[in-house]
This record gives structure tokens, C-alpha cells and sequence, in this order.
């Protein structure tokens, strides 16, 4: 029974390893520099590369880090700050269902919300929806960042005279910003891959999306749309383009885990 | 301000008028600068503080002593209000700063005239000098940074570190060793100009070496501040402090000079526990 | 009292007058953080009325037959979501068959057998892989798994095939591809989560049983694993949760055929997976508002199950650090 248990851990440990193999290899092989400098190329030509879907992934994710850290970082300090209440178990218990909301319900509720009164696609909405998924993750992390700065920091910061708000803006969370920031880079490094949220809000195009209100490629669309196409050039790019967000989403969490678990922050 | 009366005069009182002639045998009046009347304090129901009524005199050093669990730390931290941070917790009955109610006062202000440092060192997470800044900082006290400079070099003077990180100032708090850093959170506390200090068991966690640097640091300080210390160590408070409460189970049982207290008590309690003879 | 004449009126300077303005602020950072609190009630509140809002025809022309109707048929404005519940169902269902025993498994391995050392870097590897994004185990999905699967398919049929699950033509993408790629996705949920909890099983338990002479593997079996059972059903829940919902990495492979099959080997088709293939090619009214009520119905199952799993998971935690 216990080699069985082994055997479980192989297998998990090794598909992982067998993923990034493979993906290196069939990836980073396919990868070229046009694909960082290039359009797409029209449909049915080969070449080309996917420039406009990494700013068009970039700028996502700018709106929705304009709407999703400020929200949550702030709910984060009210849940840790001013918790206690059965309004803030109230608020804690609904972050965590809205966070097990699927992301394909996101982007029906962003659709909803924003394309249909706008009548077309945009870079804002796909940014919302994904600002959104943030929303619960960043309020949660941040909420358990401020919770581990040790109490007599803040007696220490209150016995100077500061106030309840001066204590916490000045004392608490720069001892946590680390923290803070590093689960922010998680939760972006998670969102940059979502693409169900992104179908019908983003959308998709072929071409630069200029500004903020047209519709825009990204890259984890770009990866959906180019690998269930039948042309093989697109499923050579498909592989390239998943190369390059493994790679971005790895690395983050690679050092955001080794700094968080050096600095003994928290527990988890 | 100021007065010389103390508001406790022709109350009942625990605490003796202080004697004609003082231990240290200079001639300025009396002052209560802090009192309690007839304080009680709970957290939640359980009653920590029993009708506790005392006075501690200006630019002397008064000392609570007793076992742990009596309440000592429970008055002190209500003196700068410190106790109401705890969820369920309750105040009764007055505390006096200079004849003033603090709990009428502005929370804030009553902390930053009457400072308090930990029984463990809490220094922030930044640099030495922006921890002594911190407090002058968010007060407002500094008109200049040339100012701000100053109080800084002056409250570490104060503390007696100066010398030692003078050099060092933009390095993390967390550099120095566990001395420095409780004498650090001195200077922090001295950076406000408190009117009383409070000193919740500052020594327990150091070494004697470190110990005996705190306490020629108290006798410093007096002259400038009023200080009121928490100690489980029966000889430090007879080493450093004028005036000595003993409290037993959230009852103030005797307060007086400290040498009364250590040589001729009032009380059997009182005599138990410093003979300690108390279980 | 004449409390202003001493307390206060001590600071000067801008910067002084401006801490005095914020602390009595204290009140703005307050109403501020609250504001931000509320938000996640709002966005709740204003999901679920959207995705009721927008249904709003869709349930009027369909009722409960909605439910219980297997056509699909968008042109004669016919919606029955069976098939999409159906696929939904049977891929999680799959996907907990074959990951939950791997995953707890190794949960097992991670918490009582391996060395520190090794744990802790095999957690770290595996947690990387609830990292990688479901796009891309939908490309690996379509690149590897199916073709993986259409060689396997004559053993398969040779070892199970008396069982109507896997009989019938198989073409790769199926929904035995769609749950064996949800299977994978799970399985760093099920491990972390299940290997935290059995780790704040207390020690003293352990003790008691090895002093009575029970092997490693008993102790584990019959001791630790009881304890922890209730944190192992939640997090079993939580990735049953998420597989419900997975849209991406199941529309790539599963086959998006509205058909009720009984094999696994048949294409099929997820309330996920319809969502993202034929919302932006919805036309008229109530197609669009069809889709929106399956986007409602998979929103109430995975709440439903989420809510479930959380009180499981607290449950044991609570218990277990205390």
C-alpha cells in the first residue's frame, strides 16, 4: 500500500513534468521572433506572429489590476482591520463563493454588463471580467498578509499615539506589503491565463486594437482559437503562444512561492 | 495645571501622603501626575481590576510588582488606554492625567503624553531612524527635517544609543541585538516627549548586562519623565523605583515607598510575597 | 473639565494639521475599506440578478422542461439542456473516479510517508501544476491525450470493453478525454488540500496507535485517515466544484456533440463547453437567453457545491489547529 501511495505521487509529479517537457520542446521550438514582432498573418498563409495579442493580453490585464487590487486589497484590510462583525463573516463567506464562481459565468455576467449596453466588445470588458476573478483572491491573500503582522506592532504603533487609521496605513501594511504584493502577482499571473471570461467580452481580433474600446486579442484566446483551427502553421504558433504564457505564469509563481516561504511569512 | 493638590486628598486612600522628607532628599512638592479613583476593569465578565485607587507622583519612578496573573500589566496598559484595543473589554471608575479624565480625552493624545513600551521589543519593520521618526511623524512635531534630525539624535541620546548606531541609522531595526532593540522602542516612546513612561516588564526577555543598561536608563530618564514599571523581578523594582504597588488577584493590596514595602509592609500579603514566602 | 486646553494643541506645522485632518479621517479609511467589503456583496447580488434578468425568456418559453428536454435545437428555438448536464456529470464523475484515489493517494504519501524534504518539494511541484492554465491543458489535450488515447483504444476495449461505457465508434475526442483532462487538472487541489488536513491530524493520535502495535500503513489507514476525512471530502468537493465549471480545457476535447450517450467513448458535450462555443453566434432572443439560463444553472450547482465544501474544509481545520 505504500509504494501505492508513491506510485500516486509519480504519477501526479510526473505529468507535470511531462507537460513542461513536452511544451518546452514542442514550444520553444516553435517559437520565433516574429511571433513577439509580427500580426497575425492573413487566414490560410503561413507566418506571421501574435505581437498584438501579448499587448492586447498586457493591456487586460491592466484594467482589470486597475479594478481588481485596489477593490480587494482594501476589502482585504477591512476584512483583517475592522473584521469581526457578522457583516464582514457575511462578506468573507460570499468572497469565497464568488471566487468558486466559474470563469465562463464571469464572462457572461460581464457581457451583461458592459458589452451589451456598449453594443460591442472591448478591451474594458474583457479587462472587468477579469478584474472581477481577481477581486476575491486579492481581498482573501491580502486579508491574511494583514492578520500575520504580529500584534505588537500595532500596540507599538498605537501606544506612539497614532490612530486606529495612521497605525494601519503607516505600520501595518508596510510590514506586510511583501506579502501583499506578491500574492497580487499570483493573482495576476492567474488571471493572465483565464480565456473563458475573455470569449465574448474581449473577443478577439486579428489585427492592433487601438485604444480601449474595440475588441482586442490575447493570448490564451489566440492559443484556444489557433489550436481547434485545421491549419497546422496556427497549431505550430498554438504551441509557441502556450510556451510563452507557461514560461510567464511558472516564473511568477516559481519566485513568488520562494519568496513567500523564505520569508516565513505565512504558514501555508 | 499642575496643582498641588492632588484629587485624591480626603478620599479614602491606599496610597500615604508622601513623607517630609524624600529618599533622595530634594524638596520640590509632590505631584500626582497620574491617578486612578476606585478603577475596576473587565474583559468580557471576568473582573481584572478591583477598585484600584493610587496616585503616581511626577518625575518619580513607581513600580508594580506581584504574580503574574495579579493585574499589574492589566492597570498598567489602562493608564495610556492601551486595554481598550482588547474586544469586551470594560473601563470603571477615573483615571486622571494632570486632574484630567483620559477617558474624556482624545485617545491619541493620552497615548502619545503618556508613551509605553513592551515587554517584548517591538521595533517596525524599517530603519533605525524611521522608527525613532515614526512617532514625531505621524504627531506632527517636527517642523523641519533638520528638526526631525535632531529629535531623533536626541531621543537616541536619551535611550543611551546614540553611540552605538550612530553610524548605522538606514539599517533595518532588526540589525540590532535584543538589547538595543528594547532601548530602540525607548527612544521611539522618548521621541514624543511623553509625560510618563510606562515600562511593561521591559527587561524580562534581555540579558543583565542588557538588564542593568535599562535600569541606569530609568534613573536618567526621571528627571524628565514620570515612569511607571511593571516587574516580576522583586529586586529591580527595589533598585530602581521610589514608590512600590503590590497586587494580588486585580486588588492594588499595598502602595508606598519602596522601601516600606520591601522593609516594613503594612500588609502580610505584601510581606509573604517579598520574603517570598508566598506560595 | 477643560480637557482642550491641555490635550491637543501641541502640533504645528502642515504636515501636523494634515494627521490631525486624517485622524479624524479615521473615519474615511473606514467608510473607504467597508465600501471595498461591500463591492464583493454588490458583484454577488448583481451576478446572480443579471444571469436571472437575462434568462428571463428563455425560462418563460422553456419552463422546467428546460431541465428535463434533451433537443438542442437553436433553429426551431427548441432548448433542452439535458445533454449539456448530462456531459457536465459524467465528465466530473469521471474525473473524480480517477483522480480522487490518485490524489488522496499521494495526499497520503506527501503527509505521512515521504520525508520532509521531499514533500515539501513535490508539493511545491505539484501546486505548480494548479498554476498552469486551462487553455493549455486543452492544447496538450488535443495535441497529446487524444491521439495518447486513440492508440490506447484497442486495449481499452479488450480489458473493459463488455461494459456499455466503452463500446461504440471512438474518434479521440470524447467525453473520456474531457475526464481524464479534468482528472489532471484536479488532482493539486485534491493533493494540497487533502495533504494539509491530514497533516493537522494530531500527533498524539499517531502515537497512541503505533504504541499498540499497528504498522505505519495502519495508523495512516485506520487512525490518521478517519481524522481527516471530513477536510478530504471538502476538498474532493472543491474540485468537483471546479471541474463543473472547467470550460476551456473540456471544449477542446470533449466533442461538443448535444447527445446523450451512454458511452464514454462518445463525443458530448458540457454546459461550460456550449457557453463558450455558441454565445457570440447566438441570434435572436431567446438562444442567447437560453445560454444565459444553462450559465445560471452551472452557477447554482458549483455554489451549492462550493458552500458544501467550505463548511467541510473549516470544519476540519478548526478542529485540527486548535
Amino acid at each position: 500500500m505504500l509504494t501505492l501511495t508513491g506510485l500516486c505521487t509519480l504519477v501526479a509529479a510526473g505529468t507535470l513534468v511531462f507537460i513542461l517537457g513536452y511544451l518546452f520542446v514542442n514550444g520553444g521550438r516553435s517559437l520565433t521572433l516574429d511571433f513577439f514582432t509580427n500580426l497575425p498573418a492573413p487566414v490560410g498563409e503561413s507566418g506571421g506572429g501574435m505581437a498584438n495579442a501579448i499587448v492586447g493580453s498586457a493591456k487586460l490585464l491592466l484594467v482589470a489590476s486597475l479594478i481588481g487590487v485596489p477593490i480587494g486589497f482594501l476589502g482585504g484590510v477591512y476584512l483583517a482591520e475592522y473584521g469581526g462583525t457578522a457583516f464582514s463573516f457575511f462578506v468573507r463567506y460570499t468572497t469565497d463563493l464568488l471566487n468558486g464562481v466559474p470563469s465562463i459565468v464571469i464572462g457572461i455576467f460581464a457581457y451583461t454588463m458592459i458589452v451589451v449596453p456598449n453594443h460591442h466588445f472591448s478591451t474594458w470588458a474583457g479587462g472587468a471580467a477579469l478584474g472581477v476573478m481577481m477581486i476575491p483572491i486579492a481581498i482573501r491573500s491580502s486579508e491574511e498578509f494583514l492578520r500575520a503582522v504580529p500584534l505588537n506592532l500595532r500596540e507599538g504603533a498605537m501606544a506612539l499615539g497614532a490612530s486606529k487609521a495612521q497605525s494601519i496605513w503607516t505600520v501595518i501594511i508596510p510590514a506586510a506589503k511583501n506579502g501583499i504584493l506578491t500574492g497580487i502577482m499570483l493573482n495576476l499571473a492567474r488571471v493572465a491565463g483565464e480565456t473563458a471570461p475573455l470569449l465574448f467580452t474581449a473577443f478577439s481580433n486579428r489585427y492592433w486594437s487601438p485604444g480601449w474600446g474595440e475588441p482586442t486579442a490575447s493570448l490564451p484566446v489566440m492559443i484556444f482559437t489557433y489550436a481547434i483551427s485545421p491549419y497546422k502553421d496556427w497549431h505550430r504558433q498554438a504551441w509557441a503562444a502556450g510556451f510563452v504564457l507557461l514560461m510567464l505564469v511558472l516564473m511568477v509563481n516559481i519566485f513568488a512561492r520562494l519568496a513567500l516561504s523564505r520569508k516565513g511569512h505565512v504558514t501555508r | 495645571m499642575s496643582s498641588t493638590h492632588s484629587p485624591l486628598r480626603g478620599l479614602s486612600l491606599e496610597a500615604k501622603a508622601p513623607p517630609g522628607g524624600t529618599p533622595s532628599g530634594d524638596t520640590a512638592p509632590f505631584v500626582a501626575k497620574l491617578s486612578a479613583v476606585d478603577l475596576n476593569f473587565f474583559y468580557g465578565s471576568f473582573q481584572a481590576l478591583h477598585g484600584i485607587t493610587m496616585e503616581v507622583f511626577e518625575n518619580k519612578v513607581t513600580a508594580f510588582i506581584g504574580p503574574s496573573g495579579c493585574g499589574k500589566s492589566t492597570f498598567l496598559r489602562t493608564l495610556n488606554r492601551m486595554n481598550e484595543t482588547v474586544r469586551g473589554s470594560r473601563v470603571e471608575g477615573r483615571i486622571l492625567l494632570d486632574g484630567e479624565d483620559i477617558q474624556e480625552a482624545d485617545v491619541t493624545d493620552v497615548r502619545r503624553r503618556v508613551g509605553m513600551v513592551f515587554q517584548r521589543s517591538n521595533p517596525f519593520p524599517k530603519s533605525i531612524f524611521e522608527n525613532v521618526a515614526y512617532g514625531p511623524r505621524i504627531n506632527g512635531l517636527a517642523r523641519s527635517r533638520v528638526d526631525l534630525l535632531d529629535k531623533v539624535e536626541q531621543s537616541l541620546r536619551r535611550a543611551a544609543l546614540w553611540d552605538e548606531v550612530k553610524d548605522k541609522l538606514n539599517q533595518s531595526a532588526y540589525s540590532l541585538s535584543g538589547g538595543q532593540q528594547q532601548r530602540l522602542c525607548i527612544a521611539r516612546a522618548l521621541a514624543v516627549d511623553p509625560e510618563v513612561l510606562l515600562l511593561d516588564e521591559p527587561c524580562s526577555a534581555l540579558d543583565p548586562i542588557a538588564t542593568a543598561k535599562i535600569e541606569d536608563l530609568i534613573f536618567q530618564l526621571k528627571d524628565s519623565c514620570t515612569i511607571v514599571i511593571v516587574t516580576h523581578n522583586m529586586q529591580q523594582a527595589a533598585r530602581v523605583a521610589d514608590y512600590t504597588g503590590f497586587f494580588l488577584l486585580g486588588e492594588l493590596i499595598e502602595f508606598d515607598e519602596t522601601s516600606t514595602i520591601f522593609k516594613l509592609p503594612a500588609k502580610k500579603q505584601t510581606e509573604d510575597y517579598v520574603t517570598g514566602r508566598f506560595g | 473639565m477643560s480637557a482642550p486646553s491641555i490635550f491637543g494643541a501641541r502640533s504645528v506645522g502642515a504636515l501636523a494639521r494634515f494627521w490631525a485632518r486624517l485622524r479624524r479621517g479615521d473615519e474615511i479609511a473606514f467608510l473607504l475599506t467597508l465600501a471595498c467589503a461591500t463591492t464583493v456583496l454588490l458583484i454577488t447580488g448583481l451576478l446572480v440578478f443579471e444571469l436571472y434578468q437575462n434568462s428571463a425568456l428563455s425560462r418563460e418559453k422553456s419552463g422546467w422542461s428546460f431541465l428535463t428536454s434533451s433537443t438542442w435545437d437553436p433553429v426551431a428555438e427548441r432548448f433542452g439542456a439535458l445533454p449539456f448536464i448530462y456531459g457536465t456529470v459524467v465528465t466530473s464523475a469521471l474525473a473524480l473516479v480517477l483522480g480522487v484515489p490518485l490524489g488522496v493517494g499521494a495526499a497520503i504519501f506527501l503527509a505521512e510517508l515521504a520525508s520532509a524534504r521531499i514533500s515539501n518539494a513535490l508539493t511545491f511541484l505539484i501546486e505548480l501544476l494548479a498554476a498552469v492554465p486551462s487553455v493549455i491543458f486543452g492544447l496538450l489535450g488535443i495535441f497529446i491525450l487524444v491521439p495518447m488515447l486513440r492508440s490506447a483504444e484497442p486495449t481499452l476495449r479488450a480489458l473493459l470493453g463488455w461494459m456499455p461505457l466503452f463500446q461504440g465508434p471512438f474518434y479521440g475526442v470524447s467525453l473520456l478525454a474531457a475526464g481524464v483532462v479534468l482528472a489532471i487538472m484536479i488532482l493539486p487541489f485534491i493533493i494540497s488540500i487533502s495533504r494539509e488536513v491530514i497533516l493537522a491530524v494530531p500527533g498524539d493520535q499517531r502515537e497512541a496507535a503505533l504504541a499498540l502495535g499497528a504498522t505505519r500503513w495502519e495508523t495512516t489507514w485506520d487512525i490518521v485517515i478517519p481524522n481527516a476525512k471530513k477536510g478530504i471530502t471538502g476538498s474532493i468537493f472543491l474540485a468537483l466544484a471546479r471541474s463543473l465549471g472547467e470550460t476551456m480545457a473540456v471544449t477542446m476535447v470533449i466533442g461538443n456533440d448535444p447527445k446523450i450517450k451512454a458511452s464514454l467513448f462518445a463525443p458530448g458535450y458540457s454546459i461550460a463547453a456550449v457557453i463558450a462555443n455558441e454565445f457570440t453566434e447566438a441570434t435572436g432572443d431567446v438562444y442567447p437567453a437560453a445560454l444565459i439560463e444553462l450559465a445560471l444553472v452551472l452557477f447554482g450547482l458549483t455554489i451549492v457545491i462550493n458552500a458544501l465544501a467550505r463548511v467541510l474544509v473549516a470544519g476540519t481545520n478548526a478542529k485540527g489547529t486548535a
